[in-house]
């Protein structure tokens, strides 16, 4: 159990140190698909399976695929050269270290995060899966925002057309 | 009618014409001057029942108008009259001149553009006059006395298109506000002494007021009002100036009434005079100096108004004089009164001879009057010889009361210069009397003259009947004059002997000199002195111009160095240091933004945690 | 006995990971690497609710509510993945570059 905690993570991290680091940017994008694969597997370890799904199909296969659609459509070349400003670098991983530093120093205080995992009553059948529990939340008491989100998505639709039109001379 | 009745109608009556004059009346100059005459009539007649002894004791409701704090010891200011004899002689005078320069003006203003303007100029100044003659308390009167300025200033310009003309109005006011500052200040001392401002109540607490250099300082300061008002020396430049206004205007303002004010005040205030001996010697002293000063110049000036005016000065100087002197102040009262009648008669005539002259005023473009003008010849010699002390005319009588109490007072010094301005006065008056009226026409338009509609003469032979006559007892008393000739004691004494000695010196001298004489024949460093007015104007100019010129460097500096840097530079420096120091934080750049961000997300985490 | 798994694991690996894709945010200069950093992000955020989503039981069950907020973020964030990359195809259109450093006109 805890070696596959380990190393779904560690995937999960090399992939986002891999987007950071490559040069060139579909590497970047590749890495951070199994960074997205990894992230799904600590999803499903934690017994959130619709969401794991989700992740892979709308992240890793909609969002990711979008990416790679424009990195190939702006025929972006690897930067050869890194070029960093020095003061920005030392700044930012100042920022960040204090920021992990904090976080689990907050972690230790409160101790909030001591529990451990609890047993789920596992009754059986199919009236005790997650995505028939959830989808009974969402379209009981969640109807409202599927609406909204649906009017999101077409007004997503429009405006990314709109934006991509050439300009009229 | 009562006495309330009347005095009320006779202060009201001529503010009441002015202001129809002015708000209704301006496109019928001839209604508006008929109008303005007839009220002038009106408040003669009044002040003539006034002084008849039934209604003289009559009780005047005051009109209450400022009241500070309550019960006693409030300080309150009433409009409220008084009608004692000084204030019932003045009154006469004041009217009976008033309504003879009206009539006068209705003839010589009948061309004038502005005619309707003027009548109500001028019963606005009955108004103001009369105000300041039936004051009962020294906030009033000072009211009144402004308004006297004011009239007076709208009167000298009357003709405000010419630049002269505009120039010495707003020189009288201004001379005038520097009189009235020392005046207020003054009144101000007198409250605090004797805790009142009315005329009674403070001759009856003067006798117990303890500071008595305060008290000196007081009638000072109160003095200087009738040295702005009255023209006396170092205030004495707006006089000859106000001789732009029409001559009427002159006889009325300038001669009779207005400038005499100084002299009545100075009277209704005599109990503090005499309380406070400081300040009574220099009265005298000022007054007797302008008397010689005034006289001085008008010995070399060559035109008929100026000439007049510096007399006016210099016998203004004599009643200012009396005024100082212990019981001298009957005698400056009773000059006032025939002054008041010689003064006007020689200014109305004047302008008879002005208007025949065809606007000529210079006297060396005169001459040979006699046959053309009688009735003004006739009169402004009688004029002359009231103002030049013949034996026997009222003003003979006047000037012998005043320089007999100055003898009997033991003022020496006053008392000769009193007796040189008594040579000196006959010398320029025979000196114009000879040049403008004798000899032969010097000028065409002396040529031409004629005498004048009897509109005009009529008012000239009135005064001139009373110059002679009117410090005669018949006359004198029931007109309220304080002082008459007093024919039973009359003896020759060293004072009259003198003066008449200085009378035919003077007359003889200036015949002798200017007889047949078509120009000056006076020259010399010390004539052209006189000529130009001793340059006093042209000091004052350069005085002012001096204090102006530093008090405005003083100012530009302050603002150029202390206030521009501090209040103007500092603010504006500073906002824009902020602001630069503020704006490098937008460098542009998405990451540095992003980084900023973060750390301010890490800082604020920390400082809730922590 | 093996050691169970707490929630403190779970909330430390987003955690770490947050920071990576902020640093790869502050760091990169690409604008598309950039706004895959910016999904790593949202993408930990999901970890942390996932966890505490499965931790916090009531009767047995993981509490779903946070799991339904879940389905929203995924979705909202495919719309602002696509509008984003509109954008910045436009962006890309008029500059001709995709540094971020270069796209610094609104400065002083």
């Amino acid at each position: 159990m805890i070696f596959l905690f380990y190393l779904f993570a560690a995937i999960a991290l090399a992939g986002a140190i891999g987007v950071v680091a490559f040069k060139n940017p579909v590497s970047s994008a590749f890495s951070l698909v199994i960074s997205f694969l990894g992230l799904a597997a600590l999803f499903i370890q934690l017994d959130a399976y619709l969401i794991g799904i989700l992740q892979i199909l709308v992240y890793a296969g909609a969002i990711m695929v979008l990416f790679l659609f424009i990195i190939m459509l702006l025929d972006l070349p690897a930067e050869e050269k890194r070029h960093f400003r020095g003061a920005t670098v030392i700044c930012s991983l100042a920022f960040v270290a204090g920021f992990v530093a904090l976080l689990v120093t907050v972690l230790k205080r409160s101790g909030v995060g001591e529990r451990m995992i609890p047993e789920i009553a596992t009754s059986g059948g199919s009236d005790s899966s997650d995505i028939h529990r959830i989808g009974e939340l969402l379209f009981s008491q969640y109807w409202f925002p599927i609406e909204m989100v649906g009017i999101l998505l077409l007004v997503a639709t429009v405006g990314v057309v709109v934006l991509s039109r050439k300009e009229l001379k | 009618m009562d006495t309330n009745c009347l005095a009320w109608i006779l202060l009201l009556l001529p503010i009441v014409v002015a202001g129809a004059i002015m708000l209704g009346l301006k496109r019928w100059p001839q209604l508006s001057a008929l109008l303005a005459t007839g009220s002038a009539l009106i408040t003669l007649v009044i002040a003539l029942t006034l002084a008849c002894p039934e209604y003289r004791d009559g009780s005047i409701k005051s009109f209450p108008w400022i009241q500070l704090g309550e019960g006693q010891d409030a300080f309150r200011v009433n409009i409220g009259f008084n009608l004692d004899l000084l204030s019932r002689g003045m009154l006469l005078i004041v009217t009976a001149i008033g309504f003879l320069v009206h009539l006068f003006s209705l003839e010589y203003m009948k061309d004038d553009n502005g005619q309707s303007r003027y009548f109500a100029g001028l019963a606005l100044f009955m108004f103001s006059m009369t105000g300041i003659v039936l004051a009962d308390n020294f906030v009033m009167m000072f009211i009144f006395w402004e308004l006297v300025g004011v009239s007076s200033y709208i009167l000298i310009g009357h003709w405000y298109q010419k630049d002269a003309a505009a120039d010495a109005a707003k020189k009288a006011f201004l001379t005038n506000r520097v009189g009235d500052v020392g005046f207020m200040i003054g009144i101000l001392l007198v409250w605090v002494l004797t805790k009142s401002i009315y005329f009674h109540e403070i001759e009856a607490a003067v006798g117990g007021v303890a500071n008595r250099h305060l008290l000196d300082v007081a009638v000072l300061c109160i003095f200087c009002g009738a040295i702005g008002k009255s023209a006396q020396l170092p205030l004495h430049v707006w006089l000859p100036d106000a001789m732009e206004g029409p001559t009427p205007v002159s006889a009325l303002i300038h001669a009779a009434t207005m400038v005499a004010a100084g002299v009545f005040m100075l009277a209704r205030i005599s109990v503090l005079i005499t309380a406070s001996g400081m300040a009574a010697e220099v009265i005298v002293w000022i007054g007797a100096i302008t008397a010689l000063f005034s006289a001085l110049i008008a010995l070399q000036q060559n035109d008929i108004k100026r000439i007049l005016a510096y007399s006016t000065l210099s016998q203004l100087g004599y009643m200012i004089m009396a005024q100082g002197i212990d019981n001298g102040g009957d005698a400056g009262m009773f000059n006032l009164y025939t002054h008041a009648f010689f003064k006007a008669l020689l200014f109305l005539g004047a302008g008879a001879v002005i208007l025949a002259c065809h606007h000529e005023q210079d006297i060396w473009k005169m001459g040979g009057l006699r046959r053309k003008m009688p009735i003004t010849f006739y009169s402004f010699f009688l004029g002359t010889a009231a103002l030049i002390a013949v034996p026997f005319t009222s003003g003979f009588w006047s000037k012998e009361a005043i320089l007999d109490a100055a003898h009997h007072a033991g003022q020496t010094g006053p008392y000769w210069i009193g007796l040189i301005v008594a040579l000196l006065t006959p010398f320029y008056m025979t000196r114009l009397f000879v040049v403008a009226f004798l000899g032969k026409s010097r000028s065409g338009d002396a040529k031409d003259a004629v005498e004048v509609k009897a509109v005009m003469w009529v008012p000239l032979v009135i005064l001139a009947f009373m110059a002679v006559f009117s410090a005669y007892g018949l006359i004198a008393n029931p007109l309220q004059a304080l002082g008459h000739a007093e024919l039973d004691h009359f003896h020759l004494n060293q004072t009259s002997l003198l003066s008449l000695c200085g009378l035919i010196v003077g007359a003889g001298l200036a015949f002798w000199l200017y007889q047949g004489k078509s120009e000056e024949p006076l020259n010399g460093a010390f004539f052209k002195l006189s000529r130009n007015k001793f340059y006093v104007d042209e000091m004052y100019a350069h005085l002012i111009g001096i204090i102006q010129d530093d008090f405005a460097a003083l100012i530009a500096f302050l603002d150029r160095y202390v206030l521009q840097p501090v209040l103007v530079r500092l603010p504006a420096f500073t906002s824009m240091a902020v602001g630069n120091l503020l704006r490098r934080f937008q460098v542009g750049n998405l990451q540095i933004y992003a980084l900023y961000m973060s750390a301010a997300a890490v800082l604020l985490i920390l400082f809730f945690i922590f | 006995m093996e050691a169970t798994l707490t929630l403190n694991d779970f909330l430390l690996i987003s955690g770490i990971l947050f920071s990576v894709g902020l640093l790869g945010v502050l760091i990169r200069r690409n604008i598309i690497v950039i706004f895959m950093c910016l999904e790593l992000m949202l993408s930990a955020a999901n970890l942390t609710l996932v966890a505490f989503s499965r931790f916090d039981t009531g009767n047995g069950h993981p509490n779903y509510h946070g799991q339904v907020l879940l389905f929203f973020i995924i979705t909202v964030s495919a719309a602002e993945v696509a509008v984003g990359l509109a954008v910045m195809v436009a962006l890309f259109r008029s500059r001709k570059t995709t540094d971020v450093s270069q796209i610094n006109s609104m400065k002083f």
